[in-house]
């Protein structure tokens, strides 16, 4: 890097093409993978392979296309804040929603419930 | 006072309420990733609400992304990728001291990539799902089994491919600025902020739509029988 960019610190990392090429291929192989591997019967398993190649995917851009890798701490721990939160309201959202059914009234209730309702 | 500004070597683009011009990337960049968050909670808000209907209407859901066509999907990400190298590409053009004309040229390149993709998604894609007769609340003809929950499949994929083509669209705009800035000679090594933070948002799009095509077009499998 050259010394006039170094100006303060912190300054912006220069990434070789040969990365940057790499990572485009990488992600362009991905893309074949998760297609190609979408074709085949694994059960529950294509929805876990397919978000694992997606994960990976954004971790190689977020990486080196968006500089993840040669950013400060301060940076780091705002990115991994936003997944983190992403997280939360992912999970928690489903432990609330996925729990919930529609209780089977038992029979004993349901005779009860006209009774009841006559009584307000 | 920095000492840069009392020695009146005033690096481009240097705004005197920082220390350091490193102090002033550093800001920037977080700046733009603190944004960035706010974006991936508004998509995540979609991805979440997508994941709790899908497990409660898995069937209606499989059904739905059967409707669309992988080779459509797939194209479309090969594109986005191209546009984050060109993208990347154009950022360290302006790093390296490149000409200009480099720099426009790899940034024209991103915008024709990105032009490309919305071109695809609406003349192979949504036009056609309008030819169809499965855009929900536009053209409904479908018939065929689930078909309230194909419907409600459908509206998820128009808003969230809508929402993430309407970015694609401001991030077309913010590249137009970016080429005028670079005519107009703004960047150089000490100074090319906007290209960096502009880029940060352009990769941000790309990601979004890594996990859409994955979430709508091949989770469960697209296999005889799926």
């Amino acid at each position: 890097m050259s010394e006039h960019t170094e100006q303060g610190g912190n300054a912006g990392h220069v990434v070789p093409v040969s990365t940057y090429v790499l990572v485009f291929f990488a992600l362009m192989a991905g893309t074949a993978l998760t297609t190609g591997v979408a074709y085949i019967d694994l059960g529950r398993w294509n929805t876990v392979v397919a978000l694992a190649i997606a994960v990976t995917k954004m971790m190689l851009v977020v990486l080196f296309f968006m500089h993840a890798k040669y950013a400060t701490g301060l940076t780091r721990i705002v990115i991994l804040a936003g997944f983190f939160w992403l997280g939360i309201m992912i999970t928690l959202s489903c432990s609330d929603e996925l729990t919930r059914t529609w209780e089977i009234v038992p029979k004993g209730w349901n005779m009860i419930v006209p009774f009841v309702s006559r009584l307000f | 006072m920095s000492e840069l500004a009392a020695h009146g070597a005033h690096p481009p683009g240097f705004a005197h309420q920082f220390e350091t011009v490193g102090q002033q990337r550093e800001a920037g960049r977080l700046g733009m990733w603190v944004f960035l968050v706010t974006e991936i909670l508004f998509f995540g808000g979609m991805f979440a609400s997508y994941t709790i209907y899908r497990a409660l209407h898995y069937e209606s859901f499989v059904t739905g992304s059967h409707l669309l066509e992988v080779k459509f999907g797939a194209t479309n990400t090969y594109v986005l990728i191209c546009s984050s190298l060109t993208m990347a590409l154009a950022i360290r053009s302006a790093q390296t001291g490149k000409r200009k004309g480099q720099i426009i040229f790899w940034l024209i390149l991103t915008m024709i990539f990105g032009a490309l993709f919305l071109g695809l998604k609406l003349r192979f894609e949504w036009y056609r799902d309008y030819i169809d007769g499965i855009v929900p609340g536009i053209n409904w003809a479908y018939n065929g089994p689930h078909a309230p929950g194909v419907q409600m499949f459908m509206c998820f994929y128009f808003f969230m491919t809508g929402l993430h083509a309407l970015h694609m669209v401001a991030g077309l705009g913010v590249l137009t600025v970016l080429v005028i800035m670079t005519a107009r000679n703004k960047f150089s090594p000490e100074y090319y902020a906007p290209l960096e933070i502009s880029g940060l948002y352009w990769h941000f799009v790309d990601i979004v739509w890594i996990f859409l095509f994955a979430l709508l077009y091949l989770i469960g499998g697209r296999y005889p029988g799926s």
